[in-house]
């Protein structure tokens, strides 16, 4: 390979300077030696040499501007080598013959890429059926969230808690109860509060194959941690060609709290829902916050479990069985109607829920579905929904920008606009920081009578 | 102002420890075929084959390999930065493999969707390959943890720069390392330039084996320039990590030949100080003139290594230049795993 040629210092670069030759015709050189600097209006660079042998000819004078990238620079011959006719050096391609379509309008027209493969689908399976004359169990969210995390800690000695506060202080909200008498300081894990440090240690534990559970004491604090939640945990089996896995859960109550102000009042649903390689999970129900929770804790991938702190400590009918086991990325229809779709998840559910009770009560038929799963979002269900209503509402805390709803709008106008009898409207979180002020806090979330005024809009009952 | 940049030597070490023959032909072979397939990889992205970052080793080859030298390949964990080319050959994980990610083809390490600075492999136990200053730290301090868990005896070995060592979360990973007794041995590799920031324009202390004090974790400054210094202080920390006493920090002091990526405007430096470097502190060139004073080795016999080396790196760069591009349906894979 005798020619040495102009290289490129970036992708981007075209032509450059070559500014100084350091070797001249006649020198004998090794591969690392420095032959030539060049030269852009950013950068400069050694030019090396790759070969050994004897500098034949130098091509192109120093302090020559515009030197096109790949042009030959200089011929390097090694011993016993000898000297070939240089190659003619690339030109500019012939102008084609009268082209009818100048070839810039032609390509405007039709695409020039490899055009894109279609993307697989996601199908989710079914809830299971459940065996029948099984109990059903009254219990809360937090004892459904801890008898999932105590019954998977027993099944797979991989699995192990992580967090601040989940130990010896049984959990900030309780999630952990008693874990630590069970499973003991090695499984149930205090961490100091550094949230980016034991978020990032989890995701390497999980590369090496172990399953960790992170809490985070509230979603907010995990902004200090979403590098290593995006860019190492979310990312890195497709950075890694399929390689290196990271299955674990990052859960903690999401959303707004009481009365606690702006920077502990946050629904980060759609911020992990727009991440490609996580998966989302915003439970409402105790059963859904238990069977989901257990599919999460056993999935290869990285999850995003959000939870609510204000419904804790509701209650709901969890079956009693020995593995209970729910479907990720499938959601759930709570009401069928015909008049209407609502959609919501999480807490957004109980504003939906006592809507839809006063609307079934005034002779409207909601047809009411819990997401349950943010990422793969069901939208299937909403779709095949908004066919037989033509109405569609969505209801969540988070802010209007760029949320669930908007996705759901976008999603239900792309596939089912045909179908809409009226706008998609959102019922969402108003667009401030949370307020303290009782009064304020108030007015910034959504509540029942926004959902009831949406449903009557879109069906003309106004 | 104006501090000098005196730690080009270190000062906790002093004796030199002795290499075997057959370990000075290691050496030698280890940070050749890094040295050949880091110019080889310039040269392929000045001809446009290899796009975006590139970040190459040359200069700082006697770290990686001391260190792997002393390590268990293949049970110990290695983990690093964007600069991490050097880090897989050695390891053993296959050049035409590293070269093919380079040039983004499908047989690439990573199929050709990581490139240079996202290769992984669970087989060598190398976890990267991270593009995110100082993410590795606390993902290191993570795979130690394993380690822990599953009390398989293994260590971790975190390399991060003289930049990451002022992220935050390195200090966080200080701590819980400390806190529970994790064997990792965290490896600074003190280049002295951050991008193209000194270390006296970027740190209030330069002394980096120091910066696990607050935490009592133990730490040397180590000539990151001589394998055999690098190879004797790893020995030391990896048992310290491995018999369970907790963490370990070695500063290696050493140098980047070259710009910190290949779009450099080399200006932050002296042409004479990379010169006087290359021309003293060679690693390579020091073995090599160890291997022939002792009459161990001829010109002829290094060259014929030399040419071995050479093969490797074409046969590499010839694979990495012809394999196909990734398919089109790889676009859609490995995204998350179906459950």
């Amino acid at each position: 390979m005798p020619q040495i040629l102009m290289p490129a210092l970036s992708p981007t670069m075209e032509e450059g300077k070559l500014s100084k030759w350091l070797v001249k015709v006649g020198d004998t050189v090794s591969s690392g030696d420095v032959l030539a600097e060049i030269e852009t209006d950013k950068a400069t660079m050694e030019v090396e040499s790759i070969d050994s042998g004897v500098v034949t000819e130098l091509l192109v004078a120093e302090g020559t501007e515009g030197v096109p990238v790949n042009t030959p620079i200089a011929v390097i011959l090694a011993e016993g080598e000898s000297a070939a006719p240089a190659p003619v050096a690339k030109t500019a391609p012939e102008p084609s013959e009268a082209p009818v379509v100048p070839a810039e309008k032609a390509a405007e027209a039709a695409p020039s890429q490899a055009s894109v493969p279609a993307a697989p689908k996601f199908q989710a399976e079914n809830d299971p059926d459940l065996p029948e004359g099984v109990e059903m169990v009254e219990m809360t969210v937090r004892q459904a969230l801890n008898e999932a995390m105590a019954e998977e800690l027993r099944r797979d000695k991989d699995v192990f808690i992580i967090g601040e506060e989940v130990a010896e202080y049984q959990g900030a909200y309780k999630i952990t109860q008693n874990l630590l008498q069970e499973f003991g300081p090695e499984r149930i894990i205090d961490t100091p509060i550094t949230e980016h440090g034991f978020a990032g240690l989890a995701v390497g534990a999980a590369f090496a194959g172990l399953k960790p559970i992170v809490e985070f004491m509230t979603w907010n604090f995990a902004m200090q941690a979403i590098d290593q939640i995006i860019n190492s945990a979310a990312k890195q089996l497709y950075m890694s060609g399929g390689q290196v896995k990271a299955p674990m859960v990052f859960r903690g109550p999401n959303g707004v709290a009481s009365r606690v102000g702006a920077q502990h009042s946050q629904d980060y649903s759609a911020w992990y829902s727009h991440i490609p390689g996580l998966t989302v999970i915003a439970p409402y129900s105790a059963a859904d916050a238990k069977g989901l929770l257990k599919a999460a804790i056993r999935s290869p991938n990285p999850v995003i479990f959000l939870e609510n702190e204000v419904l804790y400590g509701s209650t709901g009918l969890v079956p009693k069985m020995d593995d209970f086991l729910l479907p990720i990325g499938k959601a759930r229809i709570a009401r069928r109607g015909a008049d209407v779709t609502i959609v919501s998840f999480s807490m957004g559910m109980r504003y939906a829920t006592q809507a839809t009770e006063k609307l079934v009560a005034a002779g409207v038929d909601v047809e009411l579905i819990d997401l349950r799963t943010l990422r793969p979002l069901d939208s299937d269900t909403v779709i095949e929904s908004v066919k037989k209503t033509g109405r569609l509402v969505t209801v969540e805390e988070g802010w209007p920008q760029g949320g669930i709803g908007a996705e759901l709008s976008a999603r239900v106008m792309e596939q089912a606009f045909d179908y809409l009898d009226a706008p998609v409207l959102r019922v969402t979180g108003k667009d401030v920081p949370m307020p303290y002020a009782a009064n304020l806090e108030k007015l910034a979330l959504p509540n029942v009578d926004e959902v009831i005024a949406a449903v009557n809009a879109v069906t003309y009952r106004s | 102002m104006a501090r000098k940049a005196v730690a080009t030597k270190a000062k906790t070490q002093s004796n030199i420890p002795e290499f075997t023959k057959e370990q000075d032909l290691e050496a030698y072979r280890e940070m050749l075929l890094i040295r050949r397939f880091e110019e080889k990889a310039g040269q392929m992205y000045g001809m446009g084959l290899i796009g975006g970052f590139c970040h190459l080793y040359i200069g700082q080859e006697a770290v990686v390999t001391g260190i792997t030298m002393a390590s268990e390949k293949g049970k110990d964990a290695q983990i690093t930065g964007y600069r991490d080319h050097g880090h897989m050959l050695v390891m053993g994980l296959d050049p035409k493999g590293v070269m093919a990610e380079l040039t983004g083809r499908s047989g690439g390490l990573s199929r050709g969707k990581g490139g240079s600075m996202h290769m992984f492999s669970n087989e060598h136990r190398f976890y990267g390959g991270n593009g995110i200053v100082g993410a590795q730290a606390s993902l290191g301090t993570g795979l130690a943890f394993a380690a822990k868990y599953k009390g398989d005896g293994s260590v971790s070995i975190a390399y991060f720069g003289d930049g990451a060592a002022n992220q935050g979360q390195v200090y966080e990973s200080f701590n819980m390392a400390k806190l529970w007794k994790l064997p990792v041995v965290f490896i600074i590799e003190n280049n002295k330039y951050a991008m193209g920031t000194s270390i006296e324009r970027a740190s209030a202390t330069t002394d980096f084996s120091q910066r696990g004090a607050s935490f009592d974790i133990p730490g040397e400054q180590v000539d990151g320039m001589d394998v055999r210094m690098v190879y004797d202080a790893a020995q030391r920390a990896i048992e310290h990590a491995r018999s369970g006493k907790g963490p370990f920090i070695l500063e290696m002091l050493t140098y980047r030949y070259r710009g910190h990526s290949m779009s450099d405007p080399a200006k932050y430096r002296t042409k004479e100080e990379v010169t006087q470097y290359r021309q003293e502190r060679d690693p390579i060139e020091q073995v090599k003139a160890r291997l022939i004073a002792g009459g161990f080795q001829t010109e002829e016999e290094l060259k014929a290594i030399e040419n071995g080396i050479r093969a490797i790196v074409t046969e590499a760069a010839d694979f990495a230049t012809n394999d196909p591009e990734p398919d089109a349906a790889e676009l859609w894979t490995d995204i998350t795993i179906s459950a």
